[in-house]
């Protein structure tokens, strides 16, 4: 055989095995609903059943799911945020390396931060004249529970 | 062509191959323990639970229990854990045993560390042996050694707390559970000691056959009776009535209470016929004429308090917002995909994130700082209050020692018995104010108030000084 032949066929075998366990895995895991809006698919990572059991309570549970609040408006931008996100999520839940109870990060609250005013802007803009921009103001500090109830 | 073009151009593809071998096998090893991890997560999420053993009213070992539930069961086990916190729980005290105690190992002596204590239980066992608390594995083991009940006579009654009683009480009634009840109480501790075996257990607050949190405590069960009547509920009975967070504090409340031995029959009664505040417990003592000892100095016939957490935290911010005592002290972890209440009853202190940070956005050691903030002040409180009391003490005594009437010295000695009782309410309780700071606060200033009006009223009846012979 020769070695051009055997190299090809060792690659196409290691792909082959890469991709058949990849793609299975992605369909086990239900890796394709996370390209979808809905909630329920969050709880996939049963890291969030809670938050979803919350939000099914929540004041917002007929307005807006998980992906209205927590990825930006824009196609390209809400894959990036919910790609990194999932790395993340994934990595840490495997590992079991994180904080209970989850944490927020500073970058994913801003993202929120944007939701809220995106559909309260009208209102919002008001309240936010008065406290001038010494420090900004965020709407979940005082509104905690409107995503998801705890 | 020659070798000499070929073979240089051959060993960088070998190496390729190899590398790209290694990269995939890699990849696939990894894309495979991802899916079995995913498989464990979906298995552990689907069955919370295996049932490998038949449980029932008569599985009173924990361990047994622990075969369809070890998670909890592991916690459980780990309530042995003797760590200090602050203001609270207990350091291992090394300790020579003896024949009659074969403890090595003890917690720190609180008469010891403040003889005001031993000054304001003159005269009661309390006085000679008072410990600090350790976790619920010692609960038998500590109640059985302590001198209180070596060299005094304490009667079987103890025990509705300090062991697993449900299968006791049903053996020693013959099936029925309040006449073995009354039955033990009417023992001698040793004697009582003898139908038990286990410190608390599963069977005490779950149902064997469904896990529903019950009560099983008759002190609990007549005295929550007693409070809801008050409030106009009649015939109240938690284990149908309540909601589920409310049994959340209740199975606690069935112990960690202030409570004492009614009659002869000595029949474990809670106060609370009038109220679950301290007034109201001092004014249901004083209409049922109990009290627990008569003070060795000055003769008052006065109150020992026992442990009135579920008291001092229907009082707090806690319980109005509908936080058990549950959700700090048994706070759910997270054991894979599962949602599992934490068994290892302890201090939030010493579990913040998920005893406070669940509810409260701040830093741990912030969230520290703010009940510490709050102990601290109320051990000052505390600490005025206690001077308060040693005083008026000293001067009880005196006043007998001058050769006072009984009459003289009643009202006197009856502040003694209220500002006593207030003080032992936040001293026997286990969280040194935080349960209920503002509340621990009010009773504090209510003693050292009461203190001061003995201290006047042993004045206005004191021989006036100087007058002409």
């Amino acid at each position: 055989m020769r070695p051009l032949t055997l190299y090809i066929l060792l690659f196409g075998l290691a792909a082959g095995t890469a991709v058949g366990v990849g793609g299975y895995a992605f369909v086990y895991a239900r890796g394709y609903s996370y390209l979808q809006n809905d909630p329920a698919a969050c709880a996939n990572c049963h890291v969030m059943q809670a938050h979803f059991d919350g939000w099914t309570k929540g004041s917002h549970r007929s307005a807006a799911g998980c992906n209205d609040c927590h990825a930006p408006p824009g196609t390209i931008d809400k894959y990036l945020v919910k790609a990194e996100n999932g790395f993340w999520h994934s990595l840490k839940f495997t590992t079991g390396d994180f904080h209970e109870p989850i944490r927020i990060r500073q970058k994913n609250h801003d993202v929120t931060e944007q939701a809220c005013r995106g559909c309260h802007r009208e209102i919002v803009d008001a309240i936010d004249g008065t406290h001038g921009a010494a420090e900004p103001n965020s709407c979940v500090r005082c509104h905690d529970s409107v995503g998801h109830m705890r | 062509m020659t070798n000499d073009t070929t073979k240089p151009r051959k060993k960088p593809g070998r190496a390729t191959l190899i590398g790209t071998v290694a990269v995939a096998a890699v990849a696939a090893a990894g894309t495979s323990a991802l899916l079995v991890n995913i498989f464990e997560r979906k298995a552990e999420s689907r069955n919370p639970f295996f049932r490998v053993v038949e449980l029932d009213e008569k599985t009173e070992d924990p361990a047994v229990w622990g075969k369809n539930f070890p998670i909890q069961y592991d916690a459980y086990l780990r309530t042995t854990d003797m760590v200090r916190t602050r203001y609270g729980g207990s350091e291992a005290m090394p300790r020579t045993p003896t024949e009659a105690d074969p403890r090595s190992i003890v917690a720190r002596s609180k008469v010891e560390t403040d003889p005001r204590l031993k000054t304001m239980w003159a005269g009661y066992p309390f006085s000679v042996d008072y410990r600090q608390k350790r976790g619920h594995a010692y609960m038998l083991e500590d109640q059985e050694q302590t001198r209180r009940v070596k060299e005094f006579n304490q009667p079987g009654t103890c025990l509705h707390c300090h062991a697993s009683i449900v299968n006791p009480y049903t053996e020693a009634g013959d099936g029925d559970f309040l006449a073995g009840f009354d039955k033990l109480n009417r023992m001698s501790f040793q004697e009582a000691r003898t139908h038990v075996q286990h410190p608390i257990s599963c069977i005490d607050c779950h149902d064997p056959k469904t896990m529903q949190l019950r009560v099983t405590r008759p002190g609990f069960l007549e005295g929550i009776k007693a409070l809801k009547a008050s409030e106009g509920i009649a015939d109240y009975d938690p284990n149908t009535m309540a909601t589920r967070q409310e049994m959340r504090s209740y199975v606690c409340g069935q112990c960690h209470v202030e409570y004492y031995f009614k009659g002869p029959e000595k029949r474990v009664t809670y106060p609370w016929a009038k109220g679950l505040k301290i007034e109201n417990i001092l004014d249901y003592y004083e209409e049922v004429g109990f009290t627990d000892f008569v003070h060795a100095e000055t003769g008052a016939k006065v109150l020992k308090a026992q442990h009135p957490e579920f008291e001092m935290w229907s009082q707090g911010i806690h319980a109005r917002s509908g936080v058990s005592c549950t959700d700090c002290h048994m706070p759910y972890e997270r054991v894979g995909a599962m949602k599992v209440t934490d068994h290892h009853v302890r201090s939030p202190m010493l579990n913040v994130n998920r005893a406070c940070q669940t509810c409260h956005k701040w830093s741990e050691d912030e969230l520290k700082a703010r009940v510490e903030t709050i102990q601290e002040r109320t051990v000052e409180l505390r600490n005025i209050a206690l001077d308060a009391l040693v005083d008026l003490v000293g001067d009880l005594k005196a006043a007998r020692q001058a050769g006072r009437s009984d009459a003289e010295l009643e009202t006197p000695r009856s502040l003694q018995k209220r500002a006593q009782m207030m003080i032992d309410f936040i001293e026997s309780e286990n969280s040194a104010g935080f349960h209920a700071p503002q509340e621990a606060a009010r009773i504090l200033a209510q003693a050292i108030d009461t203190v001061r009006k003995a201290q006047n009223a042993l004045k206005s009846t004191e021989p006036a000084v100087g007058t002409v012979q």
